[in-house]
C-alpha cells in the first residue's frame, strides 16, 4: 500500500472548515441538516484519490492537498476588482448573472427582472426564504466526496426558472470572479427550463488581478424539460495558481436538444466533471470541450453520458492542447442501458502535445448492455504535424504564428459545434487569449 | 548582382550525403529548367532553398540578393521573396484558404516593414487573381487544399505565388499529378507571372512541362550535382536520349 494513500482525513482539518463557515450558510432546518449530512459524507471520504477509478488521474490528497478555508464575503473594493475583470472579459450580448468570492453581486448583474417566463433568484434567498426544500442541494444524478463538500458549503448561486415554450432574448451568463487569496468559494445553481423552450446558458470563471491561489468549488444543475432546446457554454480562465473542481449535471427530456460546450485555460488544478442522463427518448445531447494548457497545469475533464432510454443520440468531441509540463486528463464514460436501444453514441477525443514534457490521459469508456445500438469511440495523441508547419513558414508565418493557426484549426473542431455567433465567439476569444499568452 | 548563388552546396540527409557540392547561378528575369532522374537531389536542392528541416547543410553557401539565406528562417526566407511551389500541397482542414492567405501575406509584409493588407483591399485583389486562374470562390473558403484536385492544388500554388509576389519562384515537380488541361492552366499561370524581375527555378522530371515553361537555360542534375548546363534544346536532347548517359559520367 502506497504511503501517500494512509493519510488519513484528521490529518486535513475537514472539520473546522465547516464548523468555521456554518454560520454563513444560508438555511435552516431539513437545509441546515440537508448540509451536515453532505458534509458528514465528504468527510468520510475526504479528498477522492487515485484509488478512486473516476479521480484516478486527478488525484486531489496530491494536487490540492486541502480545501481552503471559506472566502469572506466581498467588500465593496474586492466588488470593485471584480468589476475591473468582469469589463476584461469584454462579455457583450449576454444576461450577466456575476457571483464575487461565492456571493451574488446584484450591483454587477444585469437586473433586466422584466423578462417574461424567467425567474431568477439567488441560491441563498431561495434557502432563507424557508419554503425552500433541501432538494437545492441534492442530485439524485451522480455522487462524490467533491459533490457532498460542495451541497455541504455552497453559499450563493443562482437558481433560475424558464417558462414552458419561452426563449429569453439574451443567453443567462453566470460569471463567476474570484478576488480573495488562499480562500474557497462554494457556488451552486440551479436551471429548471420548461417544456419548448429555448435557451442559452453561459457560465464563466475568472480571477480578478492579484487574487492568487483560490479554489472555485462549483455545481450547476440543469433539468431540460420536453422538446427544450438548450446550449450551453462554459469558460473557465481561472487564475494560474488557482483551483477549480466542478460539476455539472444535466437532466434531458424526451425530444429535447441539449449543446454543452466547457473551454478550460486557466487554473492550476481543474476537473470540471459534467453527468449528463438522457431521461427521455428521441434527444440529442452534443457534448464538446477543450484543454489548452501550460506551465505545469492539471485540467481533468470527465463526462458521463447515461443513455437510460431508447433512441437517443450522443456526440462528443474532446479536444487538448497541452505545452511546456501540462496535464490534460479526458475521460468519457458513455452508459447505454438494456432498454436503451436506438441509442446512437459516438465519442472522438484527440490531444496534442507542444512539448517533450506534457501528458495527455484519454479514457473513453463504454458499458453498453442493449444491444441494437452504435456505438463507438475514438482517441490520438500526436504533435503538430511538421509537413504543414512547414508549408506554412514557407508561407511566411512564424513558427509561434504557424502553430497558432493550427492550434486554431485542432481546436476549431470543437468550438464550431457553438450554435449561437456570439457565444462561439466567446469560446473562440478565450482559445485566442492563451495562444497570445504563447507569444 | 545575381538574385540566386548555390555555391559548392553540400547536403546530407540521415548521414547520407545527397547534394555533392552543386552550384547554380540564378539572374533576375530568367527561367531555370533543372532535370535529372528520380533520387538526383532535385527535391533536395528545392527543399534547402526553401529552409525545410532535417537537412544538413555541410558545406557551400547560398546567397540570396546577396545575403546568405541558409541562415535564415522559412518565413524569413519568405518574407525575402522566396516562394517553394510544393510538388505535394499538403492539405489543412479547419484553416480556411481566404484566412491563410491573408495571415500569410500579411505576415510577410509585416516582416518586410510594409503596412498589412485592409480586407477589402485583400479581398479584391484575390478575387482578381482567383479569377484568372479559374478559382471558384468557393474553393478559397474551404480547408486549405482539403477536397481539391491535383489541378485545383497546383492552381491554388499559383494563386500564392501571384499574391505575394516573390522574386524567385521555385516550382518543385509542378506536372506530377496533373493531365494535359490541369497542367495548361497551372503552366499559364505561370507565364502570367514571368517578369524582367522575378526569376523561377522550374524542377521537373519530364520534359513536357518545358513547352508549356519555356526555360532560358536547363541544367541536368545527376548523383547530387549539375553535370550539364545548356539551353532549352538540351531539354528536347533529353527527351530523346534519357539520363542513362549522365549517370555514367556521374559516377
Amino acid at each position: 500500500m502506497n504511503v501517500a494513500l494512509a493519510i488519513s482525513n484528521k490529518d486535513l482539518p475537514l472539520g473546522d472548515l465547516f464548523a468555521a463557515a456554518r454560520s454563513r450558510l444560508p438555511g435552516t432546518g431539513v437545509v441546515a441538516e440537508a448540509r451536515q449530512a453532505a458534509f458528514d459524507d465528504f468527510a468520510s471520504r475526504g479528498l477522492p484519490h487515485r484509488r478512486i477509478e473516476e479521480w484516478k488521474y486527478t488525484d486531489l490528497r496530491v494536487l490540492l492537498r486541502n480545501v481552503a478555508p471559506l472566502a469572506g464575503a466581498p467588500d465593496k473594493a474586492a466588488l470593485r476588482r471584480a468589476a475591473v475583470t468582469v469589463k476584461a472579459l469584454a462579455i457583450r450580448g449576454t444576461r450577466k448573472l456575476v457571483l464575487v468570492d461565492g456571493v451574488f453581486a446584484a450591483e454587477l448583474s444585469d437586473a433586466d427582472a422584466s423578462t417574461a417566463g424567467i425567474r431568477v433568484q439567488t441560491l441563498r434567498e431561495t434557502l432563507e426564504a424557508g419554503n425552500a426544500t433541501a432538494d437545492l442541494l441534492r442530485t439524485a444524478v451522480a455522487s462524490d466526496a467533491m459533490i457532498s463538500l460542495n451541497a455541504a458549503m455552497a453559499t450563493d448561486g443562482v437558481v433560475i426558472e424558464i417558462a414552458e415554450n419561452t426563449a429569453p432574448p439574451k443567453p443567462l451568463h453566470i460569471v463567476h470572479i474570484a478576488t480573495g487569496s488562499g480562500t474557497s468559494a462554494f457556488t451552486r445553481s440551479l436551471v429548471k427550463i420548461g417544456r419548448g423552450a429555448r435557451v442559452s446558458l453561459v457560465e464563466s470563471f475568472a480571477g480578478a488581478a492579484d487574487a492568487q491561489s483560490y479554489q472555485a468549488h462549483d455545481s450547476v444543475v440543469v433539468s431540460i424539460g420536453d422538446h427544450a432546446e438548450v446550449q450551453h457554454v462554459r469558460i473557465m480562465e481561472d487564475a494560474g495558481d488557482a483551483a477549480n473542481i466542478s460539476t455539472a449535471v444535466f437532466t434531458v427530456g424526451a425530444h429535447a436538444r441539449l449543446n454543452t460546450f466547457n473551454l478550460t485555460n486557466g487554473g492550476l488544478v481543474s476537473r470540471y466533471q459534467a453527468f449528463i442522463a438522457i431521461a427521455g427518448e428521441h434527444a440529442s445531447v452534443t457534448t464538446n470541450g477543450v484543454n489548452l494548457l501550460n506551465g505545469r497545469q492539471h485540467a481533468d475533464t470527465t463526462l458521463t453520458m447515461d443513455h437510460a432510454v431508447p433512441n437517443c443520440a450522443s456526440r462528443e468531441v474532446f479536444r487538448a492542447v497541452v505545452d511546456e509540463r501540462g496535464h490534460s486528463v479526458f475521460q468519457g464514460r458513455i452508459n447505454v442501458r438494456q432498454v436503451a436501444q436506438k441509442t446512437d453514441a459516438k465519442m472522438m477525443t484527440r490531444a496534442l502535445l507542444l512539448s517533450d514534457e506534457a501528458e495527455a490521459d484519454n479514457k473513453p469508456e463504454l458499458e453498453i448492455f442493449a444491444d441494437d445500438v452504435t456505438c463507438g469511440h475514438g482517441a490520438t495523441t500526436g504533435a503538430l504535424d511538421e509537413s504543414l508547419l512547414f508549408y506554412l513558414r514557407a508561407r511566411g508565418l512564424s513558427e509561434k504564428a504557424a502553430q497558432a493557426l493550427l492550434i486554431q484549426a485542432f481546436v476549431g473542431e470543437a468550438i464550431e459545434s457553438i450554435v449561437d455567433d456570439n457565444l462561439r465567439e466567446l469560446a473562440i476569444a478565450a482559445a485566442s487569449r492563451w495562444l497570445e499568452a504563447r507569444g | 548582382m545575381s538574385l540566386l548563388e548555390v555555391k559548392n552546396l553540400q547536403v546530407r540527409v540521415d548521414d547520407r550525403e545527397i547534394l555533392h557540392g552543386l552550384s547554380l547561378t540564378v539572374n533576375p528575369g530568367e527561367v531555370h529548367a533543372i532535370m535529372g532522374p528520380n533520387g538526383s537531389g532535385k527535391s533536395t536542392l528545392s527543399h534547402v532553398i526553401a529552409g525545410k528541416p532535417g537537412y544538413e547543410v555541410t558545406g557551400g553557401e547560398i546567397l540570396f540578393k546577396g545575403e546568405d539565406l541558409l541562415e535564415m528562417s522559412p518565413d524569413a526566407r519568405a518574407a525575402k521573396g522566396v516562394f517553394l511551389a510544393f510538388q505535394y500541397p499538403v492539405e489543412i482542414p479547419g484553416v480556411a484558404t481566404m484566412t491563410f492567405l491573408r495571415t500569410a501575406l500579411n505576415a510577410q509584409r509585416k516582416a518586410r516593414g510594409e503596412s498589412e493588407f485592409s480586407t477589402p483591399d485583400f479581398l479584391k485583389k484575390v478575387r482578381s487573381v482567383a479569377a484568372s486562374l479559374n478559382i471558384p470562390q468557393d474553393m478559397l473558403r474551404r480547408g486549405v487544399n482539403v477536397g481539391f484536385s491535383g489541378g485545383e492544388k497546383k492552381r491554388n500554388e499559383v494563386l500564392q505565388m501571384a499574391l505575394f509576389e516573390p522574386s524567385l519562384c521555385i516550382l518543385d515537380e509542378m506536372d506530377s499529378g496533373l493531365d494535359i488541361d490541369a497542367l495548361r492552366i497551372a503552366a499559364d499561370g505561370v507565364n502570367a507571372l514571368r517578369t524582367p524581375d522575378r526569376a523561377m527555378v522550374v524542377i521537373t522530371h519530364y520534359q513536357r512541362l518545358l513547352n508549356y515553361i519555356v526555360p532560358d537555360f536547363v541544367h541536368v542534375m545527376s548523383k547530387g550535382r549539375v553535370v550539364k548546363s545548356g539551353n532549352k534544346e538540351l531539354a528536347l536532347e533529353l527527351e530523346a536520349s534519357g539520363y542513362a548517359q549522365f549517370e555514367d559520367q556521374a559516377a
